[in-house]
């Protein structure tokens, strides 16, 4: 049925699994100078994709800071680590699913939050809160609307029926991402110290336990499918998506956290990218060891599955353990209470190599090593694009050319230029979105979507709460990837301590197009190093994350550069809690934080008068913006601190406007601008907007870098130097924009 | 005094629901598997929200099978107090131990947001502590709480008072506001709202807690 070794060599079958002819030379090197056969080929091919072995971009994430104190587990297991006290400590990673979503965006999404989730579990923690962040084509686009819908309800299905809410996230829409949207998703838990678990085989003649759902024919080759571009053949890779059941994973999560506590238990890993060869190899070179497995004992939901399908099935909620030998039936006892399959599939072997055995036969037979660590790296050419050079060129005109449309098109009416910005897709509120997803199940919510700048989190059984966020502008990165990649940091770590939190770590969803285009590769080398000076600056260290290239249609070009930052920070005191509506008439409103960096090149102003950005991103002064983070968490400690917003998209005026929504207040701006447009809209910096009753105390705290702008009205109007903006008439136009570009265009 | 919290496969409320009650130090609740058989000792029993067999068939379908059930029909003809949140209330129905059915929400999507309703009862053993007419805040997260009823039952409910709330902005069809009901004799709450998540003002409100402590009045009052 299959090829033979001979025929696969010699009419290169490998290249249709992404293999090029000097990886299969390598193969055949690391058999011994045996040609593989088709399933192990088929193994080979899917661990050293660009998904589960990072061959491309392992150089660059060797450049992040993986450390501190804190850090009970970085980067290279489910997910990472950090320890917050009480005995307790904090679980958290991102991960992409946008192949998948491009072909079947309901499913790509649930299988997506899907498998983050078990991630997060696999490690010993009880999954506590989603978070997610979506890319799409603009909504004039008919299939840009369907591909948002459809992802929309794919996550509220499957995040809501496994009783994990959903209580942050961001979406915005930009013709780079059409026909290839980015959906990453976020999970994070909480654990025990005791009951971190590790993704490690051990202990020759230990048991390997398959737990969870049978393995079925869908998400064959799904790793190697995510390592390629996108194009008009992808719908035929729509079997290549896997298929979800949140009722399974949320019996998988119960039955795993309680089997945990069981102390013969050696190792658990999620069943997720190549599936039971990936989980297998990668336990088994953990641990220093082999694995034997029998494919005859897999639970299978269809008939006459071969060796391949079953190695590289990407069925969902399933996992492996590794248990030690005589205690398999009481742990089996554990998930068969919940209904789940508990199967010995294997036997841990001293020779470390991977063994696969099927009706008798032994169908693959390969050294782990080779399946993970040894897998290739490469070292891709890097070029400056023509259009960054460009851009630089033209940086100096932006500004002028701003003036000269806000003139033109809005004859300088703010008020009427702020009513265009919160209508933006960017910028309008995502209530359409999040209302759809519950985010309040599990009572820790203490700040949801649109609340806090961060999403905020009780810790039960403590004083703490969590914060957590996800933020990129990629218009920023696809600019100016270095300062971009910083930008995106500083702006995840304004929104973290906007809330009254300490930031402790990072999680990091890169997604670019392909890294074979030099020009592609140096924009995934800036950003890295833009990221990575933020990490440094911040004292912030990545715990984990996520690559996903070839993000291109290969009609469109690549997606804008789009690495998100997944940030985490604790609370230690409930009162240092903090949102960003205003509460007080009367109170002060200050601005943290310097203009002088602030620019249009990618502003949202920009993309709304010119319809796309151009120039360079605005500034930030890393040290700077370091200092302002622990003044503004002291003002936030002291008890100075009423509300706190960042300034971001749209500037100055749509942060005071968003500080004013649902409140029955408004805002007097006194503040005399030398140049209106551009303290308004301007974006960049670091900058925040807080209200206080004190603002003496806050204005001697931060010295230069504050300034009194205005005060809280009782009367619910914006009021811009005498010109007003009445706060429901904004509100409204706000909250409404997503609902009207989506179903007037429908 | 005694609650038990019913844990269906995929039920996700359960914990919600056990630590709204352990607010209250005079309760010892319990978690209670569907396989269990029997609810004796309990004085109260609360059904959770969740996805209980992952919604699959029908809201509430499969789980009404569980052998948990059949203890949960005696108690119920008892007259000891048993309360069904949102799916809880979805799989009373489907048990028969209330009246109507719940179908897919007007506009097809999940809904999850704070959601102003109307006692429009207080007269039962869930609302006393609150004043007729009483407007509260609390959310909702559900995809099927379109709560249906014939108009021959509609009739009878209203006119003997197992209404007990109504939306103020009906979010999702419900007949008549309908958002919460009791049976005939007073003793089985069903409700879509979820009142456990608003049981401290941390996260955001404390509507709910009126309707746990007349509960627990109401036991208390009964064994004394």
């Amino acid at each position: 049925m299959y090829p033979n070794p001979q025929q696969i060599k010699d009419q290169k079958i490998y290249s249709r699994m992404g293999v090029s002819d000097g990886e299969f030379e390598k193969i055949t090197e690391h058999l011994g100078g045996r040609l593989p056969n088709y399933t192990e080929l088929g193994i080979f091919s899917v661990m050293w994709s660009e998904h589960c072995s990072y061959k491309n971009t392992k150089p660059q994430l060797r450049k992040f800071p993986t450390k501190s104190p804190k850090v009970l587990q970085g980067p290279g297991e489910g997910a990472g680590v950090i320890d917050i006290g009480d005995g307790l400590a904090v679980v958290f990673k991102i991960e992409s699913h946008n192949h998948p979503s491009a072909v079947e965006p309901f499913q790509g999404a649930a299988t997506g939050v899907g498998g983050i989730i078990r991630d997060v579990f696999s490690m010993g923690a009880r999954p506590v809160a989603c978070l997610n962040s979506l890319r799409f084509g603009e909504l004039n686009n008919e299939r840009n609307r369907y591909l948002f819908e459809k992802v929309v309800k794919g996550i509220s299905a499957y995040g809501n029926s496994v009783g994990v809410p959903t209580v942050g996230g961001e979406i915005y829409f930009d013709d780079c991402y059409n026909g290839n949207p980015l959906v990453n998703a976020m999970c994070v838990g909480l654990l025990k110290h005791e009951d971190l678990q590790k993704g490690v085989a051990g202990g020759i003649g230990n048991s390997v336990l398959y737990v969870g759902s049978s393995t079925g024919r869908d998400g064959i080759h799904g790793a190697t499918f995510a390592s390629e571009n996108l194009s008009e053949e992808s719908e035929s890779k729509r079997p290549s998506v896997q298929v979800g059941d949140p009722f399974m994973e949320k019996l998988l999560i119960e039955a795993c956290l309680e089997a945990i506590q069981h102390p013969k238990i050696i190792g658990i890993q999620d069943m997720g990218a190549a599936g039971l060869s990936c989980s297998s190899a990668e336990m088994a070179a953990k641990g220093g060891v082999g694995i034997e497995l029998n494919l005859d004992l897999v639970p299978q939901r269809e008939k006459n599955m071969s060796a391949y399908e079953m190695m590289l099935s990407e069925s969902q909620e399933r996992m492996l353990l590794v248990v030690e030998k005589g205690y398999e039936a009481e742990v089996a006892d554990i998930f068969k209470k919940w209904d789940l399959y508990a199967v010995n599939v294997g036997t841990v072997i001293s020779e470390p190599i991977l063994r696969v055995k099927h009706k008798g036969i032994i169908e693959a037979e390969m050294p782990v090593q080779a399946l993970t660590e040894e897998a290739p790296v490469y070292y891709r050419n890097s070029a400056e694009p023509v259009y960054f050079q460009e851009g630089m060129k033209r940086a100096a005109f932006v500004g002028a050319e701003i003036k000269e449309q806000a003139e033109q098109k809005y004859q300088n009416n703010w008020i009427d230029i702020l009513k265009g910005l919160l209508a933006t897709s960017s910028i309008a509120s995502k209530r359409r979105v999040f209302q759809q997803y519950d985010y309040m199940v599990q009572t820790n919510t203490v700040a949801g979507p649109e609340k806090s700048d961060a999403a905020i989190l009780r810790i039960r059984g403590t004083q703490k709460a969590l914060a957590m966020t996800v933020d990129c502008n990629s218009r920023y990165v696809y600019l100016n990837p270095e300062k971009g990649g910083a930008l995106c940091m500083a702006e995840a770590s304004r929104n973290i301590i906007a809330s009254g939190a300490q930031p402790i770590g990072v999680t990091d969803g890169l997604n670019f197009g392909s890294p074979e285009n030099p020009e592609i590769f140096w924009q995934i080398e800036k950003s890295v190093d833009g990221i990575v000076a933020a990490c440094k600056a911040f004292d912030i260290p990545v715990i984990g994350g996520n690559v996903s290239l070839y993000n291109e249609r290969s009609s469109m070009g690549a997606v804008f550069p789009t690495p998100i930052i997944g940030m985490v920070g604790l609370i230690d005191n409930p009162d240092h809690i903090t949102t960003q509506m205003v509460k007080h008439a009367g109170d002060s409103l200050i601005l943290i934080g310097g203009n002088e960096q602030a620019a249009f090149g990618g502003s949202e102003l920009q993309k709304m008068l010119f319809g796309s950005v151009y120039g360079d991103c605005p500034g930030i002064d890393l040290e700077e913006a370091a200092q302002l983070n622990v003044r503004m968490l002291e003002a936030i400690q002291q008890g100075l601190v009423r509300s706190a917003h960042d300034v971001s998209e749209g500037g100055l005026a749509v942060c005071l406007a968003e500080k004013l929504f649902g409140t029955g207040l408004g805002a007097k701006v006194s503040y005399q601008a030398e140049d209106p447009i551009n303290w308004l809209f301007a974006e960049g910096g670091h900058r925040w907007v807080l209200s206080t009753a004190e603002p003496d105390k806050v204005l001697t705290l931060f010295g230069a870098h504050a300034s009194l702008i205005g005060e809280v009205l009782a009367d619910a109007n914006l009021d811009l130097w005498g010109e007003n903006l009445p706060v429901a008439s904004a509100e409204q136009i706000w909250a409404h924009a997503l609902d009207h570009s989506v179903d007037v265009a429908n | 005094m005694k609650v038990a919290v019913l844990v269906f496969p995929g039920s996700n409320c359960d914990q919600d629901m056990l630590g709204a009650w352990q607010l209250m130090p005079e309760v010892d609740c319990q978690y209670v598997f569907h396989s269990e058989s029997s609810l004796e000792g309990f004085d109260v029993v609360a059904v959770p929200g969740g996805f209980s067999y992952g919604d699959y068939l029908r809201c509430g379908a499969i789980a009404r099978f569980s052998p948990v059930m059949k203890a949960l029909q005696e108690f119920a003809e008892s007259g000891k107090p048993v309360i069904g949140v949102c799916n809880g209330f979805q799989i009373l129905l489907e048990a028969g131990l209330l009246e109507g059915a719940l179908l897919r929400n007007e506009g097809l999507s999940f809904i999850c947001r704070p959601e102003k309703l109307r006692v429009a009862n207080n007269h039962s053993m869930f609302t006393s502590a609150y004043s007729e007419n009483q407007v509260l805040e609390i959310p909702i997260a559900h995809g099927e709480g379109n709560y249906y009823c014939d108009a021959e039952t509609y009739a009878r409910l209203k006119s003997n008072g197992q209404i007990l709330f109504e939306y103020e902005n009906n979010p999702n069809g419900s007949f008549m506001n309908i958002a919460g009901i009791c049976n005939s004799k007073g003793n089985v709450l069903g409700m879509m709202p979820h009142p456990e998540r608003v049981v401290e003002s941390l996260l955001g409100g404390t509507d709910g807690l009126p309707l746990f402590h007349t509960i627990l009045n109401f036991c208390q009052h009964k064994t004394a």
